[in-house]
């Protein structure tokens, strides 16, 4: 059923000269969901977002956009925001949405102009002298009068004050509830998406180490907090990240079963935010576990 | 209409903060029988939260017996809240002597407050494993 599946990305690799940056990276973005790509700066976020909107052929793996290739088959069905929201500086509010209108034949000139008047966009502002929040507005009108059924954005909110970002994060849900468009937007700000995504992609060392909806992917990790000498309680789980502090340790593991009982590690249910800062943290050249899991 | 107040430093999930106030609202008199609640549509693009955050706790306030939805029109309060079947003077007699005990052993009030809030983590901890153990058993 591939319209239940808005992205499907298999085996994806990719490389810029001799920096690799995608090395068989798999995941799915359901239809419908509001995806985060979290990853660190370098992580290939970009890459796999611009393999995604078709703009990027990455050189090994797949990539299906509601069942089909990614490409111009699909390309009219996908509303792509590159970072910065790159415009033609020269041209006026007016005429970028014309050149929106020209450009796409599902064009919705009455829901563009409806998003830009939310915006307070002057007509006759020429994009260049626009503000970093009215400029990301303006794409974000651009991207959405194609009717997309698949919106990408690379860091939407990237630069922007905290009233344009709360102003931008609303437009961008209120067009989710009203048609249900799914969303996948990186960020590197975890504070950003807690709100917003009901589906988290991690992208660490070229792989999407963890791709799940939120709430399962919650449930199926704990944060153990214990004394350092109680390590040993964390055998035979699989550990994501493990950090000692003093004579205590925190480590986040992967759930198998009800935790263990018999020490005095405490096992909680990570927060998002936890979830995520221990899965990007873990993106690095490990250095020998101080704390030996055996 | 309620106007909700989302605090994204709380560490309370959006969607349990947004059933607290309306909870609150219904309690307080602030919400009566017959108000409506703000569409899933004007709190996402108002608070910037997904709306299916918003549509899962106006389940939850449902499946309480808190609100309704009507037909294309939205969600509407449907009585004042049904009284609590909890035994609220037995649970508070226990609290009391629990307080007591935990003042006699040299606790303060943050201390009280933290273990408190500790206990009922971990409850909750459980509840979900126990919910997760039942799911992978199916």
């Amino acid at each position: 059923m591939p319209d239940d599946i808005a992205l499907a990305v298999e085996g994806v690799g990719h490389h810029f000269g001799a920096a690799t940056v995608l090395k068989d990276c798999t995941l799915g973005v359901p239809a419908g969901a509001v995806a985060a790509l979290v990853g660190r700066n370098g992580a290939g976020k970009s890459t796999l977002l611009r393999a995604a909107a078709g703009v990027l052929r990455p050189y090994r793996g797949t990539v299906r956009v509601f069942g089909r290739p990614a490409g111009p088959d699909v390309l009219r069905r996908i509303g792509f925001v590159a970072q910065h929201a790159p415009l033609f500086r020269t041209l006026t509010v007016a005429e970028t949405l014309r050149l929106g209108a020209r450009l796409n034949p599902r064009w919705d000139a009455a829901h563009a102009r409806r998003l830009a008047d939310a915006a307070a966009l002057p007509d006759r502002a020429r994009v260049g002298a626009l503000s970093t929040g009215q400029r990301t507005r303006l794409a974000l009108a651009l991207a959405l009068g194609k009717r997309p059924d698949l919106l990408i954005l690379d860091e939407p909110l990237a630069g922007l004050d905290p009233v344009a970002r709360a102003e931008v994060t609303g437009a961008l849900m209120g067009e989710v509830a009203e048609r249900g468009v799914t969303v996948l937007l990186s960020a590197h700000v975890v504070a950003d998406v807690e709100s917003v995504c009901d589906h988290v992609v991690v992208l660490a060392g070229g792989r999407a180490v963890l791709s799940a909806p939120v709430e399962a992917a919650l449930d199926a990790h704990r944060l153990a907090v214990g004394p350092a000498r109680d390590a040993a309680a964390l055998a035979g789980h699989d550990v994501v990240e493990l950090r000692r502090d003093g004579a205590e340790f925190t480590a986040l593991v992967r759930a198998a079963g009800p935790p263990p009982g018999g020490t005095a590690v405490a096992w909680h249910r990570p927060t998002l935010e936890e979830l995520l800062l221990a899965h990007l943290r873990a993106d690095r050249p490990q250095p020998a576990p101080e704390v030996s899991a055996a | 209409m309620i106007s909700f107040r989302i605090d994204r430093r709380s560490g309370t999930a959006v969607y349990a903060q947004l059933v607290l106030q309306v909870r609150q609202a219904v309690r307080t008199g602030r919400l009566g029988a017959g108000d409506r609640l703000p569409t899933a549509r004007e709190v996402a693009e108002r608070h910037g939260v997904n709306p299916n955050t918003v549509l899962r706790a106006y389940r939850d306030l449902e499946a309480a017996g808190l609100v309704e939805p009507r037909q294309g029109s939205g969600t509407y309060v449907r009585a004042a809240l049904p009284s609590p079947p909890a035994d609220v003077p037995g649970l508070r007699k226990d609290l009391a002597a629990w307080v007591g005990r935990a003042r006699a052993a040299g606790l303060d009030d943050p201390d009280m407050h933290a273990l408190l809030a500790e206990a009922a983590a971990e409850a909750a901890d459980h509840a979900q494993d126990r919910k997760g153990a039942v799911n992978d058993a199916r």
